[in-house]
């Protein structure tokens, strides 16, 4: 009966999606993500670089219909809140580039776009759906994550940057 | 009782064989599933007009298929 019960354990623990319970937790720290520009692999950006601005980071892909709706939101944000200190930061994790490109010809985008080449930043942020944002305060610490976009929730995105944008950063 | 037991070994080691094949696809990797001739209704308007009517001439409703693809987007 025991052997059974082992059995049926390792039956589950076979079936049981351990990736996706490691993955869980996402606040703390940003982690300092290497990323290279879409449209030059040259260029390098670390998102530690931003420190002291408040970041916007979005997780997007070409085929994913909210991320193009998010497009416009972002880009209005960026106009308004750029000068107070907000950084927005689109990471493209198309498996194609070219498929990224084309997005973007076709949905400018004026915030920073760069792209996670090996997905190593979608894992440390461990993004878990398309689109995810992830809102960093000015001393780096991961405040709000959000999954997916709704052109309802604008206001709330926007709230909340502007609350961020009013804090001051603990000086270290 | 003997044979029992090693036909339950045998079976969960087929079990955990075929367990390892289950893996989880990254929201990032699904580009493919997004594509349109992945979803499992090819034209989801179309499926609600026809659920519609027939809902209207049968008064009731049966299980329609939902739309969308398999992009697992938000």
């Amino acid at each position: 009966m025991t052997r059974l019960r082992l059995a049926l354990l390792s039956v589950m623990l076979a079936f049981s999606p351990m990736q996706t319970i490691l993955a869980a937790g996402t606040v703390g720290e940003a982690p300092n993500c290497a990323l290279t520009a879409i449209d030059n692999a040259q260029q390098n950006y670390a998102l530690k670089q931003f420190r002291g601005k408040v970041l916007f980071v979005d997780f997007w892909s070409s085929w994913c219909t909210p991320c193009a709706q998010s497009v416009s939101f972002l880009n209005e944000m960026n106009r308004d809140l750029k000068d107070k200190g907000l950084q927005i930061i689109g990471i493209n994790l198309d498996e194609v580039q070219d498929d990224a490109k084309a997005f973007l010809a076709k949905h400018h985008a004026s915030f920073t776009v760069v792209a996670d080449a090996n997905q190593q930043c979608a894992k440390d942020f461990g993004v878990e759906a398309m689109p995810s944002s992830y809102l960093v305060d000015r001393n780096g610490i991961i405040r709000y994550v959000h999954l997916g976009f709704r052109p309802g929730e604008a206001k709330e995105f926007r709230a909340l940057a502007e609350q961020l944008l009013a804090e001051n950063p603990v000086r270290k | 009782m003997k044979t029992t037991q090693q036909a339950l070994r045998a079976l969960v080691l087929v079990l955990c064989a075929c367990a390892s094949a289950c893996a989880n696809v990254a929201p990032w990797e699904r580009g493919n599933l997004a594509k349109p001739h992945m979803a499992l209704n090819p034209d989801p308007m179309q499926s609600a007009l026809r659920t519609h009517l027939y809902g209207s001439r049968e008064a009731s409703t049966g299980g329609g298929a939902a739309s969308g693809g398999g992009c697992g987007c938000y």
